[in-house]
């Protein structure tokens, strides 16, 4: 409750002192008045914000300033300050650049393809497709289906005596060891599209059913064609969304140590050793400094993504919105 | 769109051109449904099969799959049974068995403990942070300020970061407050997660503000505007983050192997994997269990999933 006073009195008329109220001048006052009223409204609903606020300040805010003194001292017991030691000690250590090099590889790549295929699959299905709706249905279907539910077909389908390599070995190819290999990466790219691309195509749709049908009317009438109007009308128009679904696509790259634990378990082969590997493993040593440090500087890198996809999105769907 | 040219050259009639379109629409429908239809079939695959397969009786299943799962070393018996020399996928089941469900439901609690286990999760989860959302919406949709404004950046950047970071504090506050190893280090954190506020936020910024002039007008308190205004208006968009919300924590992986030690506390999500490799039969069928909660809600209410995600497009509001 204290913090939500002090925003009210964040306000410049707000806090101004009692004695040099009486200075200000008419004009000034007429504005005290309203902010006064302003001021009681925003007490009252101040009240809403706070169990949300408290919660997050508790849960997430204050623990992670926290996790930024952690990262800068030796131990917890001595706590004395050692400034960017830690963080030198991380970069140094093999299995969190493993972590590092398998998670970039796979959100430079796996997350491109997602937004692109859900792009094509949602301009198909918004160009007057029979069964929309029921396409729809089965393409978001992944997402509903609790992952750990069909993680034995997936284990059926890459196992050495699976499915894939018997289909592999028909066509005259070599079986491979999906699971133990560096082709491990294949299956948790399939297994990301195929949980993601729903998600990413309702997006899209919904996107691509809100652009005005009176510029595309135009356009056509102008002789623009079917490639044409998709590249130089629509995108624009999706710009905004394709920023988001990409930002949305990159934090769900995060999440696909959750298939790869359910796939192969804590110790998987090192193609498929994600930073959440990394974490538990942390975690059940309990290294607080290597922990802190490498919390800090995912924070860093997803903020400095983000802030970038945020930017090319207000400076490149500028002139869209009227 | 190809319609619209129809509609167009119907009102300048030219014959021959006309049938030019129709044939290239024609042309564009087969192409378009041919890639559709094999997306659909490679993505309804694993759960069909999942589903079938769970039928199977448990000699059919190592019949089929015992090269994979006594190759894991961990199934001692798999001598007993013919094993297959290659895996040997099979839609329909030889004989239809509900041995697994009968050993699942009557035979063996264990699994519907962990069953029993996410609800007390889950439930708890989406029903609070629906509450705590639609308050700190409320607030944030009525009166904006700078130090409102800032607080809810911030809520985006922590909606936005992965669970590598956000796990992070969450155990350390965890193992301040002694909630090791408890259900609260689950409930907790999920309960105040942001990603619900951020919906509906950008939900309630869209009533118009003379409604609550007028209601202020009439007399209404604040609680009243809340209550009688907003949550009302809000009902389905209430209704599709709950869904999103549910989808989300009756999935959860990692938040339980970090924060719970102990093994019973585990939910079915985390606990399938560890029997996947015993009793196939028995992980199949409780996999299918597993699944039916989420898809009879999604089979219900659609149309609410899918607006929930069409108003999580867009970052700004």
């Amino acid at each position: 409750m204290k913090k939500k006073v002090k925003t009210v009195s964040g306000n410049p008329e707000a806090s101004v002192p009692d004695g040099t109220e009486t200075v200000i001048q008419s004009e000034k006052k007429k504005k005290w008045r309203i902010s006064k009223r302003e001021r009681a409204e925003r007490r009252r609903t101040a009240f809403f914000l706070t169990p949300s606020f408290l919660g997050v300040m508790l849960f997430f805010i204050l623990p992670f300033l926290v996790v930024i003194f952690y990262a800068l001292i030796d131990n917890p017991t001595t706590a004395n300050f050692v400034g960017f030691s830690n963080f030198e000690k991380l970069f140094s250590n093999n299995a969190f650049r493993l972590a590092l090099k398998n998670t970039g590889i796979f959100s430079l790549t796996a997350v491109p393809l997602v937004v692109v295929t859900a792009l094509a699959l949602a301009v198909l299905l918004e160009s007057n497709i029979p069964y929309k709706s029921t396409f729809r249905t089965i393409f978001l279907s992944p997402m509903i289906v609790p992952a750990a539910s069909v993680i034995l077909i997936w284990q059926v389908l890459f196992d050495y005596n699976g499915v894939i390599n018997d289909i592999a070995v028909f066509f005259g190819a070599d079986p491979v060891e999906w699971l133990k290999s560096d082709f491990g990466y294949v299956v948790v790219v399939l297994l990301f599209l195929w949980k993601n691309i729903g998600y990413n195509m309702i997006m899209f749709m919904s996107a691509l059913s809100a652009i005005p049908r009176g510029i595309l009317e135009v356009a056509m009438l102008d002789g623009c064609g079917t490639v044409r109007r998709f590249f130089t009308i629509k995108l624009r128009y999706l710009s905004s969304t394709l920023s988001y679904v990409t930002i949305m696509s990159l934090i769900n790259s995060f999440k696909i140590f959750r298939e790869v634990y359910l796939l192969t378990g804590d110790y998987p082969y090192d193609s498929m050793y994600t930073l959440q590997h990394f974490m538990n493993n942390t975690f059940s040593n309990y290294d607080y400094q290597k922990l802190s440090s490498a919390a800090i500087v995912l924070c860093a890198v997803m903020i400095v993504i983000i802030g970038i996809l945020l930017w090319v999105d207000n400076h490149v769907g500028k002139g869209i919105e009227e | 769109m190809t319609t619209d040219l129809r509609r167009n050259s119907a009102s300048f009639p030219q014959k021959p051109k006309k049938k030019k379109i129709r044939f290239r629409r024609v042309l564009f429908l087969l192409f378009a449904l041919t890639v559709l239809v094999t997306f659909a079939f490679l993505f309804l695959f694993p759960t069909v099969f999942t589903v079938t397969n769970s039928f199977m009786s448990t000699t059919e299943i190592s019949a089929n799959y015992g090269k994979i799962f006594t190759g894991l070393g961990i199934s001692g018996d798999g001598g007993r049974v013919f094993i297959a020399e290659k895996v040997n996928l099979q839609l329909i089941p030889d004989r239809v068995s509900f041995s697994q469900y009968a050993t699942v439901l009557l035979k063996s609690p264990e699994y519907l403990l962990k069953f029993w286990n996410s609800v007390i999760y889950v439930l708890p989860i989406v029903i609070f942070q629906l509450v705590v959302a639609a308050g700190a919406s409320y607030c944030f949709s009525r009166v904006e300020t700078k130090f409102r404004s800032i607080v809810f950046f911030m809520y985006i950047i922590l909606m936005l970061m992965p669970y590598q970071v956000t796990l992070v504090p969450n155990y350390i506050v965890m193992d301040k407050l002694s909630l090791m190893n408890t259900r609260w280090a689950i409930i907790l954190p999920g309960i105040f997660s942001p990603f619900s506020v951020f919906i509906l936020t950008k939900f309630m910024r869209r009533i118009p503000t003379a409604v609550v002039e007028a209601a202020k007008l009439d007399g209404a308190s604040e609680w009243q505007i809340f209550s009688l205004i907003y949550m009302p208006l809000c009902r389905s968009t209430l209704y599709s983050v709950a869904i999103l919300v549910f989808i989300d924590y009756w999935n959860m992986v990692e938040q339980p192997l970090i924060l719970l030690a102990d093994q019973e506390l585990y939910p079915l999500s985390v606990f399938l994997s560890k029997i996947n490799e015993g009793d196939t039969g028995i992980a199949l069928a409780i996999a299918v269990i597993y699944m039916v909660p989420p898809v009879l809600l999604f089979l219900y209410s659609e149309d609410y999933l899918i607006d929930g995600i069409a108003y999580s497009a867009s970052v700004k509001g």
